[in-house]
Formats: structure tokens, sequence, C-alpha cells
């Protein structure tokens, strides 16, 4: 990051301290919480709304859907690691955090789209009812989310291995950890919000 | 003191441009003055194409029961007109503003990214020629700016796609940009700029930026589901499904109430700065200014529903909001009274940009006391959806906005272009527009309130609006011809020679004022070093004992020299890739419309644009 600011002696500071970068990634997390919120609002305003079937109840797999989980919050361990190796300056134990963070974020959206096919068997498309909806277009959102995060990661594998990384390798890890750990922590609210809280079937 | 940014080793497998001039320098340019001047260009060019279309709506509406336009175009007409304005020329000509002149009153060199700056400004344009080429593929939007379902998601035409990509795409850009100013101004300020000793309008330029970081995402969420909804047959606001229609207008005015305050806050900042500058005193009560602008950031967010007075909320939503709206009318007097209070007792100048500034502050006047109005719910109720409400958002946003905008290009124009426009010829343009803009808008009042439907193509004669439409379209053609006085001045202006022969022509006292005109491409040779608010002023002017002003000898405060030293100064290099990046946004949007292999080759291509970015260093050797 190239800053240019000056610093003179005795005078006021007029900068946080912190690296530009990681202000705009924390005020870019901070626009992408209203997105999600927007998206999780629309999501619980039309509960038990629909007026079709099938509905949660009839389809979710919750042992399924927990596994898979599991396996994208594992992610953020694996994410922690491979910053910490950076900051070691281990760049190879680095790179290969990076990769299993991928890989495990790749078994996750993996999940996803067996889930979305086996639902969509089960009856439950895009355009059913508003379950379908609304539940689709959340959680694919959020499915689009992780797979760029994929894709961020594994260019900073590629990055690190070519030397194309600044000298400080654990800024931009750190950077992209930060959105990772987000994305994560979004999925704790959607799988509590749309699998976990019971939602009875509309009478009749 | 200040030099260069490290630099690191010069890597690179794609040629980089380097160019700072010839035309092709345009398309790669990251620095923050071109963008802002590109901003500039292309905000005017839609805001006549805007113009234009308000004069079709006046033409349409001179005369009862006119044929010029049939129901279908006038929907698009309006609709656009709307679109244009908002989105297409107040908010980027705002961007323009913000672009030039932040880092230039903040003591900085560039934006804190400005790679990511020249990829707003080409998402900006990209989306807004995306939007106007929906007249050529099958018709524009016609169902309003506020886009409201079920209309909007059942329409047979492929206009309201079109207009929920063009925006989502827009948006985009107004996010990027947002982070992009924020981070600037929090992060990039030259040393003693604290906060509190920043200019107004980059205090306001910072409330903007929050409310665009928070804002846009609510509205991409309503564009994304409404998108759904025309194009792959989802429900969100299908009520024969269960959806709520209403669940529409909270997403949109959730963002689109916070947005009005985007586009009156730049104006606000401009006429802070214009003020004080043309009354020769600081501007009273500054920190009222600046708390004010932070407060109706906050307030903004929670006054949508006075927008939805008449869908039937209930009383205790429908008090609720009538409490806040009435609330956020608090600070906005504030700041009127303050702007009072700097020009009171002051030694006043009635330059063009002040009497722009002034003739804003007193037409936003008039339209913030209509806007009181809608605040009582029982008064609403007879105002909702009639022309009433047209006059009051063009009595703040164009009389308000506009008049304060044009005020920041008179007052920054020789800044910019070392040209100082022909006084005269604006002052002539300024009254041209002040009648008839007030014989547009203010008839709309007697109009509204005589049971005048909004969108509506024709009226009948015998409901007697016919006068006060003729009027409207009268006052229109006067905007018309004032807009073509404007471009008449500024093209006369630009053939003449450069140079001023005062480089501070209006005895200002921000920093930008501290440099040659135009600013060199470093800015400042040598970072600024900031001691209190006004600080150019304070550089020019001490008190003697008596408290007279004198003037500081120069030498103590010279300009930084036009050329020179600055060749040391290590600048980010011009990119193609922030323009590749952009380019992929549109296709992909295409796509959407016609072809999944559009999709597949615009994500490819905004890909490939951030990964050459990603691997291409800030600086090259």
């Amino acid at each position: 990051m190239a800053d240019t600011t000056a610093h003179a002696a005795p005078v006021e500071h007029t900068s946080t301290g912190l690296p530009s970068t990681k202000l705009a990634m924390w005020l870019f997390l901070a626009s992408e919480c209203l997105l999600f919120g927007a998206l999780i609002t629309t999501y619980v305003l039309y509960r038990g709304a629909s007026t079709t079937g099938p509905y949660p109840s009839e389809i979710f797999d919750i042992r399924y859907t927990s596994v898979s989980s599991f396996v994208l919050l594992a992610s953020s361990l694996t994410m922690v690691l491979s910053l910490t190796a950076a900051e070691k300056r281990d760049f190879a134990r680095m790179r290969l955090w990076l990769v299993a963070t991928a890989l495990l974020g790749m078994t996750f959206v993996g999940g996803q789209v067996y889930e979305f096919t086996s639902f969509y068997h089960e009856g439950l498309s895009l355009t059913t009812n508003l379950f379908g909806t609304t539940f689709y277009v959340l959680t694919g959102f959020h499915g689009v989310h992780v797979t760029v995060g994929i894709l961020m990661l594994l260019s900073l594998v590629g990055m690190s291995w070519a030397g194309r990384l600044p000298d400080d390798q654990a800024f931009p890890v750190e950077m992209v950890g930060l959105y990772w750990h987000f994305v994560d922590i979004v999925w704790i609210v959607i799988f509590t919000v749309v699998y976990l809280i019971p939602q009875a079937k509309p009478a009749g | 003191m200040a030099t260069a940014a490290s630099v690191p080793a010069p890597r690179g497998i794609i040629r980089r441009p380097t160019a700072t001039t010839g035309w092709l320098s345009w398309f790669t340019t990251i620095d923050h003055k071109k963008i802002g001047l590109l901003y500039g260009f292309s905000a005017f060019a839609l805001f006549i194409i805007g113009g234009l279309e308000a004069l079709l709506i006046r033409a349409q509406l001179a005369k009862p029961d006119n044929t010029l336009l049939n129901a279908d175009q006038y929907n698009q007409i309006f609709t656009m007109h709307g679109l244009t304005m908002i989105f297409l020329f107040v908010m980027p000509m705002s961007a323009a503003f913000f672009n030039y002149m932040i880092p230039l009153m903040i003591g900085a060199r560039d934006v804190a990214f400005p790679r990511l700056n020249a990829f707003s400004y080409w998402v900006f344009l990209l989306g807004g020629l995306f939007l106007y080429s929906s007249w050529f593929l099958g018709g524009a939007p016609n169902g309003g700016w506020f886009g409201y379902p079920p209309n909007s998601t059942t329409d047979p035409t492929i206009g309201m796609t079109f207009y929920a990509l063009g925006l989502i795409i827009t948006g985009l850009a107004s996010s990027a940009g947002a982070i992009n100013l924020a981070v600037t101004v929090v992060n990039m300020r030259a040393p003693g700029m604290t906060l509190f000793r920043m200019p107004v309008f980059v205090w306001m330029g910072l409330v903007v930026q929050f409310l665009l970081v928070f804002a846009l995402p609510i509205i991409t969420v309503a564009l994304f589901e409404m998108l759904f909804d025309r194009r792959w047959g989802t429900h969100f606001f299908d009520p024969t499904a269960g959806g709520r229609p209403l669940l529409w207008q909270n997403l949109f005015w959730l963002f689109a109430h916070p947005e009005v305050y985007i586009l009156i806050l730049p104006a606000f900042g401009i006429i802070s700065e214009i003020l004080p500058v043309f009354s020769r005193k600081p501007l009273f009560g500054y920190q009222f200014v600046v708390f004010s602008g932070i407060a109706i950031g906050f307030i903004g967010f929670g006054v949508w529903a006075h927008h939805m007075f008449a869908v039937g909320l209930g009383p205790v939503a429908n008090t609720a909001f009538g409490i806040t709206t009435a609330i956020i009318a608090v600070p906005t007097g504030i700041k009127i009274f303050n702007w009072m209070g700097t020009m009171y007792g002051g030694d006043i100048h009635f330059d063009t940009p002040m009497l722009m500034a002034v003739g804003a502050v007193a037409m936003f006047v008039i339209g913030g006391l209509s806007g009181v109005t809608h605040a009582v719910v029982p008064s609403d109720y007879q105002q909702t959806d009639t022309y009433y409400v047209v006059a009051h958002f063009h009595y703040v946003l164009f009389g308000g906005a506009v008049f304060g905008l044009f005020g920041g290009v008179f007052y920054w124009w020789p800044k910019i272009f070392a040209r100082q426009l022909d006084e005269r010829w604006g002052k002539v343009q300024f009254w041209i527009m002040l009648i008839g803009f007030n014989l547009t808008f203010g008839p709309m009042h007697i109009l509204g309130l005589g049971g005048m439907i909004r969108r509506e193509y024709t009226y009948p004669a015998s409901l007697g609006l016919t006068f006060w439409n003729q009027v409207s379209t009268v006052g229109a053609y006067l905007i018309a011809l004032s807009t073509l006085v404007f471009v008449v001045n500024a093209v006369k202006t630009q053939r003449t020679a450069k140079g001023l022969a005062n480089e501070d022509p209006w005895d200002a006292r921000t920093l930008e004022w501290t440099t040659s005109c135009p600013p060199p491409v470093y800015n400042f040779e040598e970072i600024p070093v900031v001691h209190s608010i006004d600080e150019f002023w304070h550089r020019k002017y001490a008190e003697d004992k008596e408290g007279r002003l004198i003037r500081v000898p120069a030498g103590a405060s010279d300009h930084a020299a036009a050329d020179g030293h600055g060749g040391a100064i290590h600048l980010p290099t011009p990119s193609f890739w922030p323009l590749i990046a952009a380019v992929g946004l549109p296709t992909i949007a295409y796509g959407v419309l016609y072809s999944w292999w559009l999709v597949g080759a615009g994500a490819l291509v905004t890909v490939i644009g951030f990964m050459g970015w990603a691997m291409e260093p800030p600086v090259a050797e």
C-alpha cells in the first residue's frame, strides 16, 4: 500500500495508523452486513408465507447441512493457521493452509450444489413457492460469496508461488482472511435462521 | 519532508501504459483530478439528456389532451428523466467534485486507491450507457424511478429489467467510490489536518460516503429480488404466491431516503465553502454545521416510511415516521441559520458562485417547508401522488442541489481550468435559471393542491389545470435557455488563453487554493502542514492589535511551483485493468438478458481484469 502521507514532528495525528486497505476492507464488510441483512430479513419476513409445498420441514436434512457447515467453519481455523504461518514467514506452510482453506470452501460449495440438486428433485425449485424463492436466493448469494473467496485464496497461493506478493505476505493473507471469516460468520446466521429455527407447516 | 512512497521492485508481464497526456491517457488515467473531470463531463452530458427528457414531458403537458407523446412513451420518458437526474447526474456530479477537491482540500496527493477510483468511474459510465441502451433494445424503463411492483415486475416490456440491472451496476460504482473516498478522508489527511479542521465540504463528503456504503446494499438486494422476479419467475413481490409488494417499498425507501441526503449534502458542502469566502467571514458555527450534517446522516435512515403514509401502515407507524420526519428538519434548519449567520454582517460579494449558493439556500428553504407539510400525515394524504410532491422534491433537488452544484462549477472553474467563467454571462444564467425554475415548479404546488395527479400523461381541459401547466412549461424552457447560456459561457471561456492574473481569484480560505491553477499532477510539492481551520486564509492574513486584518507578506505562503522538483515524487502509474474489469460488468448484465455465454464471458473479463490489477504494482518503474 503506497502511503504518501508525511509525518512531521509536532503536529496532530491525522491518520488512523491502520493500512488504508484494511480500513477499506472493514467498510466493505460493513456494507456487506447490510446486503445480507436485507436478504435475511426478506427470508424471515416470508417464513411460513408459502401458499404451496414443499415446506422446509419436508426437505431439510439438518444432519447433512450440519456437516457441511462444520466444514465451512473448520476453514476459518485453517485460514488462521495460514496467517500465523505467514507471520512467521513460513510461506510454504502458509500456502499449504491456504490450499486447505480453499479445499474446505470447495467442499462446502460442492455440498451446496448437491443440496440444491436434491431439493430440486424433491420438487423445490426457485419458482415453486416463496420458500424456494427466498431459500435459493439467500443461500445462493452466500454460495457466490464463498466462491469469490475461493478464487481469492487460490490467487493468493498462485501469486505467492510466483513470488508476486509484496514482501509482507501476511498482509494480503490477513485481508482475504477478514473476508473469509465474514462469509463464515454470515453462514452461522443463515444456518441458524434458515435451518435450525423450526418452522411449522402452515395449517391447511 | 514528504518524499516518495516506497517503490516495489518492478515486475511486469504486460506492457503498462505510462502516458499521462494524449487521448489514450483518459482511458488509463488514475489521477483523481482527471477522473473528477471525466465524472464532471459525463454527468453534465447526462444532465443535458435528462433535461431534454424534461422538456418533452413539459411539451406534452403544455395543453390538455395533448397527443405529442402517447402514454407508453410518456412513462418511459418520465422514468428515464428521474433515473438520469438522480443516478447519472447529481450523484456523479457530486462524485466529480469529491474526487477533484477532497485530496486537494485535505492535503493529499491522490485518493487512497487510485485504480479503484478509475474503476468506479468506468463502471458508472458503462452502467449509464447500459441503462440508455434500453431505448434501442425494446424500450426504456417505464415504472418510475421508484419501480413499485407488481406493476414493475409484471410489465411485459424489457425496460424494468434494464432498470434493475443498470442500477445494480451504477450502485456498485458508487459503493466502490464511497469506500475509496471515505478511507481517503479518514486516513490520508495532511499533518495537522484534524477532523475538525477539515473544510465542511470534506465533512459532507465523508457523511455522504458513509450513507452510500450503508444504503446501497439495501437497494441492491431489492433490485436483485426484482430481477429474479422478472427474469426467472420468483415470487418476492408476487401477491398471488403470498409475496408482498410492500417489501419492495420498504427496502426501496430505506435506501431512497438516505439517497435524498446523498444528493443534497454535497451541495450543502459546496454552499458552506462558498458563503464564507464571499462574505469574507469564517463559517458561522462550524461545529454546528458539521454535527447537523452527521445528524442528518443518522436520522436519514429513520424516516423512510413517510414516503408510504398512504399505503396503510397504520396510525402508530405513520405517527412515528411523522415525528422523525419533523425531527430531521431541525438539523437542516440549523444549517440554514448558520449560513445566514455567516452572511450576517459580512462583506458580501455577489459574484456568480455566491448568487448560486444564496439561490440554493433560498430555494431549498421553500422545498424544506413544503417537506414539513408532508410530515403532517393527514395533510400528506392530500398531497400523495400529486404535483405538490413533484414541486417539493424539485425545490430541494433542483433548487438545492443543482443551484449548489452550479455554484461549485463557477467557484472552482478557475482552479480546474485556469480561466475564469464570464461573470456577466454567469449572472444572466443565474437570473434566467432562478426565474425559470420558480415558474416551472412554483405552479406545481397549485396544480397539486388543485388535484393534478403525478405521472399522468395528459389531462382534460375541464379540470382547469391548463393555465398553470402552460406557465410551468414556459419556465422549463427558460431553464433550458439558462443552461444554454452556461454552455456558451463555458465554450467561450475555454477558447481564451490559459492563465489567471491571480491564482486565488476569490481570496479563498482552503488548501486547494494553495496549489497552482490547475494543480500539478502531484498536487503538492511538499505535503502542507495544517494549523487551523481555513488554513490558507490564516497563511494570508493575520490580525493587528485592533483586530483588523493585515496581509501576511508574500513568501510566507508562496504557491508550490508548477514544475521543477515534482519529478522526484513517485505517483501511481496509469493502468488498463480498471477499465477492463469494468467492461465485464455490463457484459454480464447483457448476458442476463440474452445468453448465459455472455454472462460467462463477462465474468471472465472481470476476473481477468481484477487479476491483472492485483498482479501489477501500484507504481511502475
